[in-house]
């Protein structure tokens, strides 16, 4: 294992082709690719990999990007690709068959704001755009957590109980193109940690049988409530990927919530991402003056957490919803999830929703400061707070 | 859908297994059929990787199949670019048979044109057969840039204005190491460019005028007739283009008038057609054609 100063992109190049080639005495791999800032650097490093058996598509565009990797999955082979924003847009038709289809697909996003206005700066629209597709998502606040987040996923999505395709986000600029010192594995373990594929309803030369095609509802309905019963077995294989990481790597990925200083915590932050780092610098000085004040990271977003989330606010009275996305004429969608998980098991609890960052705007300390200045003011939740809005300039 | 898949084994020669909900009439019953013929008698197997169309209504409903191989549906405009990740992986590992894309008019020269352009450009190791029945049939007959002038669809309900699109030129400026038209109405010439295909590597690109009762309001008795007047009167030439270069004609037309073919088909207005235009344009169509064919012959072995 080495250690290198890297950006998030080159963290999930690597992650993806290390876990490309661990596939190499089996099917192999393949995938298509398609730029985009700002996660183009992903698929330049995946480009220039040199795969022992594998072959990289350069298509013209994600939609065909996804549809390569699709028909790499379904032979048998490890897959993946990398998007962001527009990207994810325009692909949307084909993210959702790579659902359906139940194919252990890989995807990282960088997440990017979604125009007009035209920006490319972190905002969680265009994942979160892709919520109901039968994807697993999971959402990163650094460089590390990308790199093994990425190789965990391979090993999630793999796993014949669950079947599933997963999206690793992490946010513009912000982890992608920032430099940190980050552990890069060997490919010695990173073999050791992904078995080689053997996808169970691959197609085979001599089976007829046609995949994706038409089915009655009874037929349809039960694949559906398979995926429904993947998606809750999800949380207890992710434990056990996140025990074999550790075993195979010496290092915890983190659980698929993260709690810091929630024990007896009157309030709770919930914030996913980078506002998770900034948020937690401002719990730790509050706990130090004494505030019983707790975070609550949300690390993965699909399936919803819902027992890990209720556990960690059991303490609780006011909970604050960081949402770096917008849902139009609805608020933040961390916070409509979170309503729905409290819902008829904590009506006492206050949850607050704020919408910061949307844009690419910063969520500093002072934000944290304006919101939890704005929490304890309350002594019941109302519409979503925006921050950032210069009540200055208004009229 | 892992866990409750049958498998069911593939037969020879029966790529369209009976019982298949086709239309009576239909070209793809017999394209069909003669594409899994000339799979067998090349001793080759395939996997179809069909898009939003017909052809993949024709597969029937889950978990049976009308299709003897293993078969793929894929959205509208995907079918070359996941043959192109079938097909990487068939090679990766050094396994045979073919990856044939089968796909419509509509998600070739319309909402499949840039993929299957991007395809074709990388040479993908792929077979990709058009049937064009000119029309969107599953949707219930709308237009395509494949329809021509003067039929009549459910979205041109007047006739349509515009000509139909020269797909096979489009595929020849790709340099593609093979690009022909197929016809139905000629078995021998039909199975022959299949073979050819099979024999080849990279990106081969087939057209066949697959017509369609429903839409071309005709009768599915004559749908074989249909096809042989368009070859006949010059409306669809059978040729190959092989490196985007080497062109070969594989029916010359006898003279025979193209209105016929009009006339038996109730989605043209006999009185909006303009036959003299019509005649002009498949003779200079042709003429183009030969002077391609003498300039730039394919030579055969
Ligand atoms: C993205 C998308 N848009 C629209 C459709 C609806 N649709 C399904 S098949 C079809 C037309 C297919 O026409 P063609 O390719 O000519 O094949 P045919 O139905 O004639 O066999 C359309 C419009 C779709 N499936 N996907």
């Amino acid at each position: 294992m080495s250690v290198e100063v890297i950006t998030g992109n080159h963290a999930a190049g690597y992650a993806l082709s290390a876990a490309g080639e661990a596939n190499r005495s089996a099917r192999g791999v393949a995938c298509g690719i398609y730029p985009i800032t700002p996660q183009t650097e992903i698929v330049e490093y995946v480009a220039k990999y040199p795969f022992s058996k594998g072959r990289v598509v350069p298509v013209e565009s994600e939609h065909s990007a996804m549809a390569v990797s699709m028909g790499a999955s379904i032979s048998g082979a490890r897959s993946f690709t990398a998007s962001s924003a527009n990207g994810l847009a325009y692909m949307a038709e084909n993210v959702m068959v790579a659902g359906y289809y139940r194919l252990p697909i890989v995807m990282v996003a960088v997440n990017r704001t979604l125009g007009p206005p035209w920006n490319i700066w972190a905002d969680q629209g265009d994942t979160l755009m892709l919520r109901d597709f039968a994807w697993l998502q999971f959402y990163c606040e650094d460089n590390q957590e990308v790199l093994d987040t990425t190789l965990l996923a391979f090993r999630l999505a793999e796993d014949r109980r669950i079947l599933l395709p997963i999206l690793v986000c992490m946010d513009a600029f912000i982890v992608s193109h920032t430099q940190t010192e980050t552990a890069l594995p060997e490919q010695a373990d990173v073999d050791r940690f992904l078995p080689d594929l053997d996808l169970p309803h691959r197609i085979h030369s001599g089976e007829a049988r046609t995949l994706g095609g038409l089915a009655w509802p009874h037929e349809g309905l039960s694949m559906r409530l398979e995926i429904d019963e993947a998606m809750k077995r999800v949380p207890d294989v992710y434990r056990e990927c996140r025990t074999a990481f550790e075993e195979t790597f010496g290092r915890d990925p983190g659980g698929a919530v993260q709690t810091f200083a929630t024990e007896d915590a009157d309030v709770i932050l919930v914030a996913s991402g980078t506002m998770a780092t900034t948020a937690r610098e401002v719990v730790r000085q509050r706990r130090d003056a004494g505030e019983k004040i707790g975070l609550v990271k949300l690390k993965m977003y699909r399936p919803f957490p819902a027992v890990e989330l209720l556990a960690a606010c059991e303490t609780a009275t006011r909970v604050a919803v960081l949402d770096r996305n917008y849902a139009a004429g609805e608020g933040g969608i961390f916070c409509q999830d979170t309503r729905a998980a409290f819902q008829g098991r904590r009506d006492d609890l206050l949850i607050q929703n704020y919408l910061t960052g949307l844009c690419g705007g910063d969520v500093t300390p002072t934000v944290i400061d304006e919101i939890l200045a704005d929490l304890s003011m309350r002594s019941e939740a109302g519409e979503p707070v925006w921050i950032g809005i210069d009540a200055g300039e208004e009229n | 859908m892992a866990a409750t898949v049958p498998s069911i084994p593939c037969k020879d020669e029966c790529l369209l297994r009976p019982g298949n909900t086709n239309c009576g009439g239909c070209g793809m019953s017999v394209g069909l059929t003669m594409l899994g013929r000339a799979l067998a008698d090349a001793g080759d197997t395939c996997t179809l990787v069909i898009p939003a169309c017909c052809g993949i209504v024709t597969a029937g409903a889950f978990p049976t199949t009308s299709y003897g191989v293993p078969t793929i549906a894929t959205t509208f405009a995907s079918s070359s670019a996941l043959a192109s990740g079938v097909a990487s992986i068939r090679d990766l590992n050094g396994e045979s048979g073919q990856v044939i894309c089968w796909a419509g008019d509509g998600g070739t020269y319309d909402i499949g044109l840039a993929t299957l352009s991007a395809a074709a450009e990388r040479n993908e190791n792929i077979i990709y057969i058009c049937y064009d029945n000119e029309i969107y049939g599953n949707t219930g007959g709308q237009r395509s840039s494949a329809t021509p002038a003067g039929a009549r669809t459910t979205t041109t309900p007047f006739g349509k204005t515009e000509g139909k699109k020269d797909m096979m030129s489009i595929m020849a400026a790709h340099r593609i190491p093979y690009a022909a038209t197929l016809s139905i109405a000629h078995p021998e010439d039909f199975a022959r460019k299949i073979s050819t295909a099979l024999s080849m590597k990279g990106m081969r690109f087939l057209l066949m005028h697959s017509p369609c009762p429903t839409g071309w309001k005709s009768e599915p008795a004559d749908s074989v007739e249909l096809v042989r007047m368009a070859v006949a009167s010059g409306l669809f030439p059978l040729y190959e283009v092989y490196d985007g270069d080497g062109y070969c004609i594989n029916a010359h037309p006898d003279d025979s008038d193209p209105a016929e073919y009009f006339e038996r088909q109730r989605r043209f207005d006999d009185d909006e057609i303009d036959f003299n235009a019509t005649r002009k344009a498949c003779s200079e169509r042709m003429r183009y054609l030969e002077l391609l064919a003498e300039e730039f012959p394919h030579a055969r072995d």
